[in-house]
């Protein structure tokens, strides 16, 4: 940290855990969970934005964080209840305020319209109170000394300069401490000294009051001063001098005007600027017999003892630093993470070759090399671990830009909507908690806007008037699952069959069943709704956000219950850069199958396995029929399927539930594997999700199960593509 | 000597900010984040010159003067509180507290620097 710029990225990071803390304090009174400590903190969010933002002359910002914090100060003051009004103005007011620090970041001026409303608002919950007018003052003293306060002072410096040229003044100076200034910690001797420092200084010291030593108290303040002081500076200047002391001493400041021939000032301002540079090492010329002498020798007494008590505690204070460290936290450029994340994938990809190597090199077994390998092994994957512990982060922050969201929404839509949100601290990875933002916006706009009822219409169906939205995260073997469910009226397939029909996406005879009815929603250029609202319509679909959640590993899938409501549910992969997976031969390529889809694996007795005419055959598991796919078949690897009696079968399944049997000729090994992805590489293959490259060198594909199984298993037109060939 | 400076402030950009304004000043700077970290990081130590903001978690300007003058070392040590608050009434409590000025954000960086040079010993 080192230079302002650098401090102003500080700034707006802070601002982002701080409007995190406010829109959560806020949410927390929303929900009756707000104590006095939860009301000081935010109102403390939002004084710190205000701080820093007055700080970097961001005028529009603290601005509206002034009258924000005005309002909520009134709050903190048990002077304005928190009513569900005021909650509501306040969670707009978070909102706006975020606007505005988003737009100072990007140096881009909001227009007035965006907070005038809401100033209004919160001026209106100010101003009815009846602390009002002192609120008002203290309000305008403060916006005065913002911004401008620097400038002023710069000007009067400059015209300090000027005058000193021109003329000097001599003042005369009656000052008496009382006990309360010296408790303070503040100090005639250094008041003389800043004295000295503007001018000619003459010092005569009332020493009159002193009284006898049995009754003096060390403490006391006996001493009186008058100074005369010979300077080009201003009155002002000098009561700046008294400005911390003024309540505790009394003061008076005569001007004396010089004769105008005097050219001693000039001299005299010559001679004072050693005096200034040294003030701090030596006693004040002219000051000094009257300031070393009398009350002061107490404070001196007590310097030295202090000066004495400085020197032990040192290995405390190393002690204090230490823990300091300990439970800090920093912040990290992301690119390094990334090259960190880039790097371990590579280390897992040598040591898998390393174990190949030292396989093939033929040692016995319970070799130390291989033992070594082993820890190897398991260090790499700790490493791997804990750096993706780095780019884990709680969904939190997500989650709480959807509250906003919904905010937004009801309003526009003029519906009463409730958001529930759940396991908000379940950690995925950055990139995809990046990635997700825009499709969750758009799903929780979908919630609100289509999901939803009016709040007539609940009421009509016998539901409470207030629509909930909830919002859940979610550990699920391996995955991340985010669910956003309404309690809607659910998805009308009647409506959704016509319309399809109508867009000439589905014929007239088409046998669809419900989920199919229900994923047609995904279909590209599908919309429900008939006329564009201002909310959802903006020519985005589900399809959009389908293929979105798709970009990052994830599958989206949907479940509806009539007059009950809808649930989208998102599962992602927790990282996207390395894989568990099951090493297979297919054909005698090698392939990569996800062991996240398989269930378990199996040799075939000749009794499981069933033809259903046509070429299509189906294995019973447990008294469950399953549909079997050759993978060498889907992959286009050959044309005539094999045995399954020969092969290996891999009992998978689809986030969504749906089974499958792939047959494979044998499994290699289980090891993770470092994604490499296609579509960056090279394009989108059907079936192929991802490549990898193996110990050996080799590159594999990974195989997209899901893709398979929507496929049924039918060759796709692979063979013409000549990745057919691995490695 | 340069003159060392202990800074309190929750605002981990006014920390950043008072870093940089007083090493540039030429002074030492230590940084406290709230005021019973001041006190813990300020036992051991001895500053010339102590900053201090009012509206901190945990414990607030207020309890920190008053922790401060309670220690015998600490007694008359300078302590400058730097604080967006302007109120009257809240001057008046920090002074009663102990704190031997008073000066309102955002600083100007020369008269901060020169806030302290005037009330150090």
């Amino acid at each position: 940290m080192d230079s302002m710029a650098d401090i102003k990225q500080t700034f707006f990071q802070e601002c982002d855990d701080l409007l995190g803390e406010l829109e959560s304090g806020l949410l927390d009174m929303e929900g009756g969970d707000g104590d006095s400590e939860t009301v000081a903190a935010i109102f403390r969010a939002v004084h710190s934005i205000k701080g820093g933002a007055g700080a970097f002359g961001l005028d529009n910002l603290v601005a509206f964080a002034h009258i924000f914090e005005t309002t909520l100060d009134e709050v903190r003051a048990d002077r304005l209840e928190a009513t569900p009004d005021v909650l509501s103005v306040l969670l707009r007011s978070s909102d706006v305020l975020a606007d505005l620090v988003r737009a100072a970041q990007n140096d881009e001026e909001l227009g007035e319209e965006v907070t005038t409303g809401l100033v209004e608002e919160l001026s209106a919950f100010v101003g009815e109170k009846a602390g009002a007018p002192d609120e008002a003052a203290a309000a305008g003293g403060e916006d005065i000394s913002f911004a401008p306060l620097g400038t002023a002072i710069d000007l009067d410096d400059v015209f300090g300069d000027l005058d000193s040229v021109e003329e000097s003044q001599r003042f005369i100076i009656k000052f008496r401490p009382m006990p309360e200034l010296y408790a303070n910690a503040n100090e005639t001797v250094l008041l003389m000294r800043n004295l000295a420092a503007m001018g000619e200084v003459n010092v005569a010291c009332d020493e009159s009051q002193i009284p006898t030593l049995d009754v003096l108290d060390p403490e006391g303040a006996y001493l009186s001063w008058t100074i005369t002081v010979q300077t080009s500076n201003s009155e002002a200047e000098l009561l700046e001098i008294f400005e911390f002391v003024e309540d505790d001493c009394t003061l008076e400041i005569k001007s004396e005007e010089l004769p105008d021939d005097t050219i001693e000032p000039e001299l005299a301002d010559d001679e004072t600027i050693p005096a200034e540079e040294e003030a701090s090492h030596t006693d004040v010329e002219g000051g000094k017999d009257g300031v070393t002498s009398g009350d002061n020798t107490a404070d001196k007494d007590n310097v030295v003892s202090l000066a004495e008590k400085k020197e032990k505690p040192t290995a405390t204070a190393q002690a204090s630093k230490e823990k300091d460290t300990s439970d800090a936290t920093i912040r990290v450029n992301l690119g390094r993470i990334d090259r960190l994340v880039n790097l371990v994938g590579e280390l897992v990809i040598n040591q898998a070759m390393l174990t190949q190597g030292v396989f093939d090199a033929g040692l016995e077994r319970g070799d130390s090399v291989e033992a070594g390998l082993e820890e190897l092994k398991q260090l790499t994957r700790e490493i791997q671990d804990s750096v993706m512990a780095i780019r884990a982060q709680p969904v939190k922050a997500l989650f709480q830009r959807m509250s906003r969201i919904v905010r937004e929404a009801a309003r526009a839509t003029e519906k009463s909507v409730h958001l529930v949100m759940e396991g908000e601290m379940t950690e995925v990875d950055k990139t995809v908690v990046e990635r997700l933002a825009d499709p969750l916006t758009h799903m929780i706009r979908n919630a609100v806007d289509h999901g939803l009822e009016t709040s007539e219409t609940r009421i009509a169906n016998g539901k409470p008037a207030e629509g909930t939205v909830s919002l859940t995260a979610a550990h699920r073997s391996g995955r991340v699952v985010i669910e956003v469910c309404d309690d809607g009226a659910g998805i009308n397939r009647e409506r959704v069959r016509s319309i399809a029909i109508e867009k000439g996406l589905i014929s007239e005879e088409d046998k669809l069943s419900d989920s199919d009815i229900d994923n047609l929603l995904f279909m590209p250029g599908f919309s429900t709704v008939s006329k564009v609202s201002n909310l959802s319509g903006r020519g985005v679909g589900m399809d959009v956000v389908k293929r979105a959640i798709q970009a990052v590993g994830g599958k989206i899938s949907i479940s509806s219950q009539p007059g009950k409501g809808s649930t989208f549910s998102i599962s992602l992969p927790l990282t996207l850069a390395i894989l568990d997976g099951m090493v297979v031969d297919v054909a005698e390529q090698t392939l990569v199958v996800p062991l996240t889809a398989i269930v378990e694996t199996l040799k075939p007795m000749p009794s499981d396995i069933h033809d259903l005419g046509a070429g299509a055959k189906v294995i019973s598991i447990r008294g469950e029929f399953i549909p079997i796919i050759d993978a060498g078949i889907s992959m286009g690897y050959r044309t005539e399927p094999t045995d399954p009696l020969t092969g290996v079968v891999l009992s998978v399944e689809t986030e969504d539930g749906a089974r499958a049997a792939v047959i494979v000729d044998s499994i290699q090994d289980q090891r993770q594997v470092v994604i490499k992805s296609l579509e960056e590489n090279y394009g989108h293959v059907d079936s192929v999700a991802a490549a990898t490259i193996l110990g050996d060198g080799r590159i594999a594909l990974i195989l997209d199960v899901d893709s398979i199984i929507d496929r049924g298993g039918s060759a796709v037109s692979f063979h013409e593509n000549s990745l057919a060939a691995t490695g | 000597m340069p003159l060392s400076v202990l800074a309190v402030d929750d605002s981990r950009t006014m920390r950043e900010m008072l870093r940089l304004a007083l090493t540039e000043a030429g002074f030492e700077v230590s940084l406290a984040d709230d005021g019973e970290h001041g006190l813990e990081v300020l036992d051991g130590m001895a500053p010339n010159v102590i900053i201090t903001d009012i509206n901190m978690p945990i414990m607030d300007g207020f309890g920190f003067i008053e922790g401060v003058r309670r220690s015998a070392e600490h007694r008359v040590t300078p302590i400058l509180v730097l604080t967006t608050e302007s109120a009257p009434e809240l001057k008046m409590r920090a002074k009663n507290a102990g704190a031997t000025g008073w000066i309102v954000k955002p600083f100007d960086k020369d008269k901060l620097v020169d806030a302290i040079k005037r009330v150090a010993a």
